[in-house]
C-alpha cells in the first residue's frame, strides 16, 4: 500500500523552485508567516526560469564561489553552483569554484585570493564565512562580496547578504508528507537548529501539522553537517520508531537517504534536486534558485552598487505564466 | 514524545550503539597494536578516509563490496609502507608525520571523489548477515546477531588481538620493542622490522574501519569520517592499551551516541539540551582519560624512534 502510493507521487516528481522575492533593500526582516503559504502551487508550477538578465557588458564578469562542501553535493553547495551556471546561460560570466572549504580559515584564504585576482563578485556561500569576510571586505573596497545565508551585511557597502525562505518549500513538502504517511509519524534529520535548515524544518513541521493535526513530526538535529553515519543512524531510529516518511537537510543527509532507499521510505529533499539519491523514494525536492538573487545583484554591480543590501529568495511572484492568478495575495506585501 | 524505557527502544539503541562502535573499534585496535610497539600514528583519520574512498569507489565501479574491501586492504598496506618509511627509516617526528598523513587522506580522497565520482552516488552496502540460530533469540539476537560482517569481524578481533599481544612471541616482541627497544635489540629482536609489521597491521585496520563505514552508509562524501579516527586514538588511551579496554571505550562511545540519537528521535530532549547531550561522549572520554592516565603508564618508548647507532 505504502509502496504504491509512493510510486504514484514519485512519478510526478516536483521540483519546487524558490523564485524571486527581490524584497526590500534594507535590513527589515521579511517575517514569513508560513501558515498561508499556498501549498497547491507546488504541484502545478514546475521550476521556472527566472527574470530576464540585464544588458550585456563588454568584459565577462568574474564570479568566484567559496563553499563548504563538494560542488556536487546534491545539497547546499550544488544549489549555488547550479544557480551560477544558470546565470551564465544569460550573461557573459567567468566562474571559478572553490568547494570543500569547511575549514573557515581555508575558505577565508580562498575569498581573499579571488578578491586579489580581480574577481568582480566573490560569493561566500556559508554563514560561517561572515566573520572573516568582514575584514576581507574592508581590504577590497572595489570588489563586491555576497554572503549567505545571512540577514546581515555588517553595514558594509560591498557586501550583499542573501538568504532563503526555506520554510515555504518546507511547508509544501510537509503538506505532501502528511498526505503520504499512514503511520502518522514523520522523521526529520537536521544538522543544527539554525539558518535555512531551521527555516526548512519549521516550515515542514507547520505544513504537516496544518494538513493533518494527528501527524507527529519528530525532528532530530544531529549537531553535525558532515557526520553521515550519525545521519544514517538517526534515520534508522526514525524508521524503527514507526516513521514512514522522512526528510532532512544539509549535506550529511546522504546517510539518511541511504536508509530511506533501503527501507523504501518516501523522502522529501531540499536545497538541490535530490532525485539522484533514490529515484524510487524521492517524492519532491525544494530547489534553491539563487540565480534570481544573483541576477539582481549583478545588475546592481553593473550600475556601480557593490553591496550594502539584503536579498531574500522566496516562493512568490511567479513570472508571467499565469500561475500567479492562483496565488492568494501575500500578507506581508 | 515517546518513552525511552521500553524494550523495543532499548534494543534498537543497543544495536545502534554496536554499529556506531564498529569503526572506532577497528581503528582503535589497529592503533593499539602500533602503540604497544612504540609507534604513534595520528594519521588514522586520513587512512580511514582513504580506505573508505577506495572501498566505496571500487564497489561503485565493480558492484562488488568484496573487491571494495580488498582494495581498502591494499590501500591500507600502501599507506602503512609510506608511514613506516617516514617514521622508521627517515625517523621523522611521529606526531607531525601522522598529521601529514591525515591531511593527505582528507585532501586526496576529496580530490579523487570530485574527479572520479562527483556527485554522491549510493552503492549497495554489505547488508545484514543474521547469524543462524543466535539471531533468532528474542531481543539478544536483535542486539548482537543482526549486523553487517564488519561488525562481527571487529568484535571477533578483540580476543585475537589480546591473544596476539599477550600470548605469542610476536606479541612479546611488540611489547619489548615498545617498552625498551634497546634491550630488545641486544636480544636480537629487530626493532624496525617489528614496528614495520605493527604499522602495516594498524594501517590496514584503519583502512578497513573506513571501508566498514563507507559500506555501512553506502555512500562517500568529503570528510566522511568526520573525526572518528581521532576518537579512535583517544580510545586507545581510554582503554589503557588493552584490546578489551578499547572495546569498552568504543562501546561506551557508540551506545552514548545512540542513546542521544534515540532521545532526540523520540522527542524526549530538544534544543540546547540535545547539544549538551551530544558532547556527553567526549566529556566522558576526557574524564576517564584523566583517571586512567594516573594508573596505567603508556608504552615506555611510545613516539621514540629507534636508532641503533645513537
Amino acid at each position: 500500500m505504502k509502496a504504491t502510493s509512493t510510486k504514484v507521487v514519485a512519478s510526478a516528481v516536483t521540483a519546487l523552485a524558490l523564485v524571486a522575492a527581490s524584497c526590500g533593500a534594507s535590513d527589515d526582516a521579511a517575517d514569513a508567516p508560513a501558515e498561508d503559504a499556498p501549498a497547491e502551487v507546488a504541484a502545478e508550477a514546475p521550476a521556472d526560469e527566472p527574470a530576464e538578465p540585464a544588458e550585456e557588458v563588454a568584459e565577462p564578469i568574474k564570479i568566484g564561489i567559496v563553499a563548504p562542501s563538494a560542488e556536487n553535493d546534491l545539497a547546499w553547495t550544488q544549489s549555488m553552483v547550479d544557480s551560477v551556471s544558470r546565470v551564465a546561460e544569460g550573461r557573459d560570466v567567468e566562474v571559478a569554484v572553490s568547494g570543500g572549504l569547511f575549514v573557515v580559515q581555508d575558505a577565508a584564504a580562498a575569498i581573499r585570493g579571488y578578491a586579489e585576482d580581480g574577481f568582480d563578485l566573490v560569493i561566500a556561500h556559508g554563514t560561517q564565512f561572515g566573520a572573516p569576510l568582514q575584514e576581507i571586505a574592508d581590504d577590497f573596497p572595489e570588489v563586491s562580496f555576497a554572503l549567505g545565508t545571512s540577514t546581515d551585511f555588517f553595514g558594509k557597502d560591498n557586501i550583499y547578504a542573501y538568504s532563503v525562505e526555506a520554510g515555504e518549500g518546507g511547508y509544501v513538502n510537509g503538506v505532501m508528507a502528511a498526505q503520504l504517511t499512514q503511520s502518522n509519524v514523520i522523521g526529520v534529520v537536521g544538522p543544527v537548529p539554525a539558518g535555512d535548515a531551521k527555516l526548512y524544518i519549521d516550515g515542514f513541521v507547520a505544513g504537516a501539522e496544518a494538513q493533518n493535526p494527528d501527524v507527529e513530526v519528530n525532528v532530530n538535529y544531529i549537531d553535525s553537517f558532515g557526520d553521515v553515519l550519525l545521519a544514517s543512524e538517526a534515520a534508522k531510529a526514525f524508521v524503527e520508531s514507526g516513521a514512514d516518511v522522512l526528510t532532512g537537510t544539509a549535506q550529511m543527509v546522504v546517510g539518511a537517504t541511504g536508509i530511506a532507499a533501503e527501507e523504501g521510505v518516501p523522502w522529501f529533499g531540499t536545497q538541490s534536486n535530490q532525485t539522484d539519491l533514490g529515484t524510487d523514494i524521492v517524492v519532491a525536492s525544494q530547489v534553491y534558485h539563487w540565480e534570481v538573487v544573483l541576477n539582481t545583484i549583478l545588475d546592481q554591480i553593473a550600475g556601480g552598487k557593490l553591496g550594502g543590501e539584503r536579498r531574500d529568495l522566496a516562493q512568490q511572484r511567479w513570472p508571467r505564466d499565469g500561475v500567479q492568478r492562483q496565488l492568494r495575495p501575500r500578507r506581508w506585501y | 514524545m515517546g518513552d525511552f524505557f521500553t524494550v523495543s527502544v532499548l534494543v534498537a539503541t543497543l544495536a545502534s550503539g554496536i554499529r556506531l562502535a564498529t569503526p572506532f573499534l577497528l581503528a582503535g585496535l589497529g592503533e593499539t597494536i602500533g602503540q604497544r610497539s612504540g609507534v604513534l600514528n595520528l594519521g588514522v583519520e586520513g587512512v580511514m578516509l582513504l580506505g573508505a574512498f577506495s572501498a566505496y569507489y571500487i564497489t561503485l565501479e565493480t558492484g562488488s563490496a568484496v573487491y571494495g574491501i580488498l582494495g581498502a586492504i591494499v590501500v591500507g598496506l600502501l599507506i602503512g609502507l609510506a608511514y613506516a618509511f617516514i617514521t622508521l627509516i627517515m625517523q621523522a617526528q611521529q606526531g607531525i608525520s601522522g598529521i601529514g598523513i591525515y591531511l593527505f587522506g582528507l585532501g586526496f580522497t576529496d580530490l579523487l571523489f570530485q574527479k572520479n565520482v562527483g556527485t554522491p552516488k549510493p552503492i549497495r552496502g554489505l547488508g545484514e548477515v543474521n547469524i543462524p540460530l543466535l539471531s533468532d533469540i528474542p531481543k539478544v539476537g536483535e542486539i548482537f546477531f543482526q549486523h553487517s560482517l564488519p561488525v562481527y569481524f571487529a568484535f571477533a578481533l578483540v580476543p585475537l588481538v589480546w591473544f596476539m599481544i599477550n600470548k605469542t612471541t610476536f606479541g612479546l616482541n611488540i611489547r619489548a620493542v615498545g617498552e625498551t627497544p634497546e634491550a630488545a635489540d641486544t636480544l636480537g629482536v629487530s626493532v624496525n622490522r617489528t614496528r614495520l609489521a605493527t604499522i602495516l597491521i594498524g594501517s590496514t585496520m584503519a583502512s578497513l574501519a573506513g571501508a566498514a563505514l563507507a559500506l555501512e552508509v553506502g555512500i562517500f562524501q568529503q570528510n566522511l569520517t568526520s573525526g572518528q579516527g581521532f576518537i579512535a586514538i583517544a580510545l586507545v588511551y581510554f582503554g589503557a592499551w588493552r584490546s578489551y579496554g578499547v572495546m569498552l571505550g568504543a562501546l561506551l562511545f557508540g551506545i552514548v551516541q545512540a542513546t542521544v540519537l534515540q532521545l532526540k528521535t523520540l522527542g524526549i530532549v530538544e534544543g540546547a539540551n540535545s547539544s549538551l547531550l551530544a558532547m556527553a561522549p567526549a566529556v566522558l572520554t576526557i574524564v576517564v582519560l584523566a583517571i586512567v592516565s594516573r594508573r596505567v603508564a603508556a608504552p615506555g618508548a611510545l613516539t621514540r624512534p629507534f636508532d641503533r647507532a645513537a
